[in-house]
């Protein structure tokens, strides 16, 4: 089943509810133990946090805030994620650069020393494994991070070309940084607040730059970037340091940046019209599609030289035949798979994200339509519940982005 | 039945939280399992009650329902003149977490629907059992009634859910 974030959260539910009663129990029981644990676990239980199943792990949906207020405050004052379900590695070697860029689009030769950029995994048919946000250390050393749910499936996938690579003499090995934990601190006191806890000169770090430092008295790897749309951090901290360094942050705000859960961090993302990889992208959607175009590097585009390239230069030559765009609709909010009409009524795409946008007050979809509907402007019908309500395409981002960027 | 597996789904991240004692602080744990449930009412296990006088029966959700939806930012609701069924699905709300159905808790025709919640689906959040009911329906079996939920049945109902999964 695809769905929200939220939605994800309570596949496990939905599906027991409908066994008999006493199975429940046992089974959601044996469901629930089996599910990973964040260091910060038992912090989410004491703030109020409503723990959900998600992508193998016991997360928090939300805590005594409403989603409504949490992704408000995140973008008036800010927000504090545990993100430490989500996978940081390290390449390491020589030919750490060549080998990624045998699996991405981007031009990872070309990025700066201790810069970074959205990316995404191709497979052999230009299709999406993943996206992440890469940074180049040094010209050895590769930090990423990828999704939780993608976790397996990306590590097999990379272990199986770093074989083939290696095996050609290739001077490169990964190391997964199972030891550490992620926060994500978002919105515009994350820097004034993360600046009470370094002597470190944050106002010199912009938007995909990345830096190892002293936080709080621990060694942390600190990227200013996230996924709400907002300037901000995600921080990777020794795990044996994540709840100090929680607990310091909230301290330090005063109450104003607030523990943010995963529900809102859905309401931030697709305000900002970024993608969740099994809603917005799938193994099927190239990033031409997708419309992550502008992450594949100009040297790649001439080049080539990953997985699925022809396929992918191919679309960007003749354009694809479907586009990811935002749309603003009237009605009930859409969900995914809310079928899209054209004015005529004909079947032009499907939504595969969508819900009530906080900070605008109004219903925010984004989904795939077939080239030629895809200009903002373009008047379209979205159905739920077997009706037809009025939509209109959208640019995104739908709330405006405000990444720090040298002026 | 939507609306009531979300709110298991909900009781069983609560589940997860109880065994920590500082979960129970006041603010959290009074809006969820002190719920308001009105004495005069009758109330379906999948979190609707109905309220009887004379030739009608007005239908709407239950503070513990709304509780666990969060704002409800659009209620999709039926035309007056049709009919419901006892246990059948006659429209939706939606809230910024989700999409649940609501469920008739009684059989009849709807001779009225509230025409507020078009503007103001909050009302269902701020007055689940005044300002926001959604429909009234004229009953076509009155004996319905009998099998749904008193308001002590239906607190200890919630609490059951809350804390059996």
């Amino acid at each position: 089943m695809r769905g929200g974030l939220w939605q994800l959260g309570q596949s496990i539910t939905r599906r027991l509810a409908q066994a008999d009663k006493k199975a429940v129990g046992r089974r959601f029981f044996s469901a629930e133990s089996e599910l990973k644990k964040t260091v910060l676990y038992d912090f989410h239980v004491a703030h109020g946090g409503k723990m959900v199943p998600f992508a193998g792990w016991s997360m928090p949906i939300q805590y005594k805030d409403s989603i409504m207020d949490s992704t408000v405050n995140c973008r008036q004052n800010g927000g504090l994620f545990d993100v430490s379900h989500m996978c940081g590695l390290s390449l390491k070697g020589k030919d750490s650069i060549p080998f990624l860029e045998t699996l991405v689009v981007a031009d990872v030769a070309g990025l700066a020393p201790g810069t970074g950029t959205l990316t995404v995994f191709t497979n052999e048919k230009g299709g999406a494994i993943d996206d992440s946000v890469i940074t180049k250390v040094t010209d050895d050393h590769i930090y990423l991070v990828v999704n939780a749910g993608c976790r397996d499936k990306d590590l097999a996938h990379i272990e199986e070309h770093m074989k083939a690579f290696k095996a050609k003499g290739g001077d490169v090995s990964w190391y997964i940084h199972d030891e550490r934990s992620l926060l994500a601190l978002q919105g515009p006191l994350a820097a004034p607040v993360l600046q009470h806890l370094t002597k470190d000169d944050l106002s010199k770090l912009y938007f995909g730059e990345f830096r190892i430092l002293d936080i709080n008295g621990a060694r942390c790897f600190l990227t200013r970037t996230g996924y709400t749309g907002e300037d901000g951090f995600e921080i990777s901290v020794p795990s044996e340091n994540a709840l100090d360094l929680a607990k310091a942050i909230l301290e330090k705000s005063e109450g104003k940046v607030r523990l943010t859960g995963l529900g809102a961090r859905d309401s931030l993302r697709l305000e900002a019209g970024l993608c969740l990889y099994g809603n917005d992208m799938e193994q099927h959607t190239t990033p031409v599609e997708a419309g992550l175009t502008w992450a594949i590097g100009k040297r790649r585009r001439a080049e080539g030289g990953f997985l699925g390239a022809e396929v992918i230069l191919k679309q960007l030559e003749e354009g694809p035949a479907i586009r990811r765009v935002g749309f603003f609709s009237s009605g009930p909010p859409a969900r995914s798979h809310s079928e899209i009409q054209n004015e005529e009524g004909k079947n032009i795409g499907e939504v595969t994200s969508g819900g009530f946008s906080p900070c605008l007050k109004k219903n925010i979809a984004m989904g795939y339509v077939k080239s030629g509907s895809h200009k903002a402007g373009t008047k379209v019908k979205i159905i739920v519940r077997g009706k037809a309500y009025d939509g209109v395409v959208t640019k995104m981002p739908f709330v405006p982005t405000k990444y720090y960027k040298p002026t | 039945m939507a609306l009531r597996m979300w709110a298991s789904s909900t009781a069983n991240a609560l589940r997860l939280s109880s065994s920590s004692k500082t979960y129970l602080s006041p603010s959290f744990s009074l809006s969820r399992c002190f719920s308001t449930v009105l004495d005069g009412l009758k109330y379906a296990s999948s979190h609707e009650w109905v309220k009887h006088e004379g030739s009608v029966a007005t239908v709407g959700i239950t503070d513990h329902a709304q509780d666990h939806l969060g704002e409800v930012v659009f209620v999709d609701l039926p035309e007056s003149g049709g009919s419901v069924s006892q246990g059948k699905s006659f429209g939706a709300v939606e809230s910024v977490k989700a999409t649940s159905d609501i469920n008739s808790p009684i059989s009849g025709e709807i001779v009225e629907v509230n025409p507020q919640l078009k503007e103001s689906p909050g009302l269902i959040n701020s007055s689940p059992y005044e300002g926001g009911w959604m429909i009234k329906v004229k009953p076509s079996n009155p004996a319905e009634l009998d099998s749904l939920l008193g308001p002590k049945e239906y607190t200890k109902f919630c609490e059951e859910e809350d804390a059996a999964h």
